[in-house]
């Protein structure tokens, strides 16, 4: 299609372009706002949905800062303050979608339904990734930064071109954004019309780095427009911005229109992880000024307001979240036992006789009786 | 829909690289050193009619094409992709007509991005295709180290086996065919040194063929380096030609007081030393590992054990190259077997020189022969490292 077919090149830019501030529909207090840009809003019972999801992710999130402060676990990146765009990446996709999200989305992979232990996995430390990844069409969790959007691309070509009508959801933060494999799969996928969404969980930091540091964009979503990628900016910690906004990236996707990039201002208010000290650069009034801005509260106001949550809903949510708390810390306590020799079982289809005879050594290391092998 | 907005993405032609598309040599610049395995014997034109079990005589690269057209159609999961590959046919012309034969979808140029074409083959291999990677020059594919590393080699194992991405990356690699720089690097140490890869390269016409197919069938990640100064080389094949399974060396020669283990490129030289010792009263055995991961220790051992004398020969730097390991692995052993030290056969510590010099950097036949007449033979001890160079630390 050409650009005179589409009334100009500044008609195709204005196409791709997001808008000039982010999309709201709440303000922190929860009262509607008239800044939705014209997006649909979500159902009252995919905002209910919403609602339980990220209480559930918070606690999840509580429970595992304080495992990890225990020693517990190894460590653990919280995503408290952005439960909103956890619970909405996930609420936002089918079941025969793809997810791929990194080690702070543990909350999103809840959210699709994978075992909070499973998720723990990788600091629980017995293995690199807990689940099924063909079972929840959820990649493994991206430690390395950006490295798993163009994965997310490739397999949206993939379903495509099988004829299905599957979306991939790429999560990605502020930082992974200044990667070149960010780069690259925005271009890949705007080449090759991918169904696929990047979602810039844009929380400010990479671990102490600021957002000033990464970008000298209008904002993330800016990044669009240079790959010919339709952008969108949204508040990150209103969950009906989220849904909606998100909503509409996978449809767009889902059409065959080509690939969305949604970037979602919000805030870490934890650490970076467990080991990290964030005192050392940012200010405590900088924190406050998020904490007022919390997704949850928001939402909470908003769907008691306009009596979609009562005090019977919201206590039943509140147990729910401590039989979570309470399955990890049982769970957690429960030390997952592995097989040491199960090192050497994937790492090729077959084990080559290298390996074989590795596998043969660190059993005979473990003793003939196999003690120890635990 | 809510918001109205034009949605059309401007179609655009797939990204060149005219300006990295150096020379691509003719058959006639063929050295006659690499005779050896290649007898000349060609009477008929190209492989193009190549039915099930006919002789044909073909180039390296007609059989690497053939390879790739027989596998994408006997599975329609198999794809290739990279830069230049379709209406060009690839720099080296190795995927000629595959664009014509099996349309877009099963033959496509990307974006000029190593790693995005390897992260974004990831992503097709995660749903169940079997893409076949085509980076440009060995040099060319560092940018998609990290997707290799961090991702192709250890998907399987971090999925306990759900999402084993069964790939290729096609890497013409090395030098000796008087290439500017960055294109001859010979990087299949790095290769080797990731666990999950399986890292194998033809020497041979027939085994282009039927190592390309095998790889394409593994159910691993499969790096095949393809020795570009022996693309041009020319030899008859019956094809299909569907040798052992993945992860057996071939003896090339067989001799009975030396052995010479190496792979790829370096296989010709070593038979054309082999040739020379001949001369010389040494009867030289030549093993051609073809699969550098898996390593088959079985045939290297055998033989070293019935030569009692081991030379490693390859291109790339010696040191902490593939031949270093090949070299403690033949010790740890074979030692009680040993008439003398292994010996490695290698490029220089440099990076690949420029074009004027690289017959100086390339292990020929004189310094193979100069490595044979330190194998003890008189039983004398070799004083060469008895003073090394730079002095002795006090």
């Amino acid at each position: 299609m050409t650009t005179e077919a589409t009334g100009g090149l500044g008609q195709l830019v204005a196409g791709l372009l997001p808008s000039p501030s982010p999309i709201r529909f709440l303000d922190p207090a929860g009262e509607p706002v008239d800044e939705h840009g014209g997006y649909r809003p979500p159902s009252d019972e995919l905002t209910v949905r919403a609602y339980e999801a990220m209480a559930l992710v918070r606690r999840f999130d509580t429970q595992a800062t304080a495992l990890a402060r225990q020693g517990r676990i190894a460590a653990f990146p919280s995503s408290s303050g952005q439960e909103a765009c956890q619970a909405g990446a996930a609420l936002a996709l089918r079941p025969g979608d793809w997810l791929f999200p990194t080690y702070r989305d543990s909350g999103a992979l809840l959210s699709r339904g994978v075992d909070p232990l499973e998720v723990l996995a990788p600091v629980r430390g017995h293995r690199h990734c807990g689940y099924d990844p063909l079972a929840h069409r959820c990649a493994p969790m991206s430690t390395p930064l950006a490295t798993q959007a163009p994965h997310g691309t490739g397999l949206a070509v993939a379903a495509r071109w099988k004829g299905t009508d599957e979306v991939a959801l790429v999560l990605l933060g502020d930082g992974a954004t200044s990667e070149g494999d960010f780069h690259e799969a925005l271009n890949f996928a705007a080449v090759f019309r991918a169904p696929v969404v990047f979602l810039v969980q844009n929380n400010r930091y990479a671990i102490s780095v600021p957002l000033s540091r990464q970008s000298a964009a209008p904002s993330l979503a800016y990044k669009g427009v240079g790959y010919g990628v339709r952008a969108e900016q949204v508040d990150g910690n209103d969950a009906v911005a989220v849904l909606a906004v998100l909503t509409e990236a996978v449809g767009h996707a889902r059409a065959g229109l080509g690939p969305m990039l949604v970037e979602a201002h919000t805030y870490r208010m934890g650490p970076h992880t467990s080991s990290d000290d964030p005192g050392r650069y940012r200010d405590d009034d900088e924190v406050a000024m998020w904490r007022v801005r919390d997704p949850i509260e928001r939402l909470r106001a908003y769907l008691r307001g306009r009596g979609l949550l009562g005090d019977a809903a919201e206590a039943a949510v509140a147990a729910r979240a401590e039989t979570l708390a309470a399955q990890v810390r049982a769970g957690v306590a429960d030390d997952a036992r592995v097989a040491p020799t199960e090192m050497f079982d994937h790492v090729y289809a077959a084990a080559p006789p290298v390996l074989a005879e590795q596998r043969a050594a660190l059993l005979s290391e473990l003793g003939a009786d196999g003690e120890g092998a635990r | 829909m809510t918001t109205g907005r034009s949605t059309a993405v401007p179609s655009r032609a797939p990204a060149g690289s005219a300006e990295r598309i150096w020379r691509v040599r003719g058959e006639a610049d063929v050295p006659p050193a690499l005779a050896a395995l290649a007898p000349d014997t060609d009477t008929d034109a190209d492989g193009d009619e190549a039915g099930p079990a006919s002789t044909v005589t073909m180039t390296m690269t007609q059989a690497l094409n053939q390879a790739l057209r027989d596998a994408m159609a006997a599975d329609e999961r198999v794809l290739v992709l990279g830069e230049d590959v379709g209406r060009l046919g690839g720099v080296f012309r190795v995927t000629d007509g595959l664009l014509a034969a099996f349309g877009e979808r099963r033959c496509l140029d990307t974006p000029l991005a190593e790693a995005g074409i390897v992260g974004f083959a990831v992503g097709l291999a995660m749903y169940g295709l079997r893409p076949v990677v085509e980076l440009q020059f060995d040099a060319f594919a560092y940018p998609a180290f990290e997707q290799v590393v961090s991702h192709v080699a250890k998907l399987g194992a971090r999925t306990a086996g759900r999402l084993r991405p069964a790939m290729v990356l096609r890497i013409p690699y090395g030098g000796g065919v008087g290439a500017v720089e960055h294109h001859s690097d010979s990087s299949e140490a790095y290769y080797a040194h990731t666990a999950g890869l399986k890292v194998v390269t033809p020497a041979t016409v027939a085994d282009a063929y039927s190592l390309l197919r095998d790889a394409i069938d593994d159910p691993d990640p499969v790096v095949f380096l393809e020795p570009k100064r022996l693309y041009w080389t020319r030899s008859p094949v019956d094809l299909p030609a569907r040798a052992e399974p993945l992860g057996r060396a071939a003896l090339r020669r067989a001799g009975r007081d030396v052995t010479v283990v190496t792979y790829g490129a370096t296989v010709p030289v070593a038979l054309e030393a082999a040739e020379a010792a001949a001369g010389r009263g040494w009867d030289v055995e030549v093993v051609d590992l073809r699969s550098i991961v898996p390593f088959d220790d079985g045939t290297v051992v055998a033989s070293v054990r019935r030569t009692g004398r081991c030379v490693v020969l390859h291109e790339a730097q010696g040191f902490a190259g593939v031949g270093a390991e090949i070299a403690a692995r033949v010790q740890e052993r074979c030692f009680h077997s040993l008439a003398a030290p292994v010996l490695r056969v290698t490029g220089w510590d440099v990076p690949y020189p420029a074009p004027k010099l690289e017959h100086h950097h390339q292990p020929g036949v004189a310094r193979i022969l100069a490595a044979f007449e330190r194998l003890q033979w008189d039983d004398e001890p070799d004083t060469r490292w008895l003073d090394p160079p730079g002095g002795r630390t006090s």
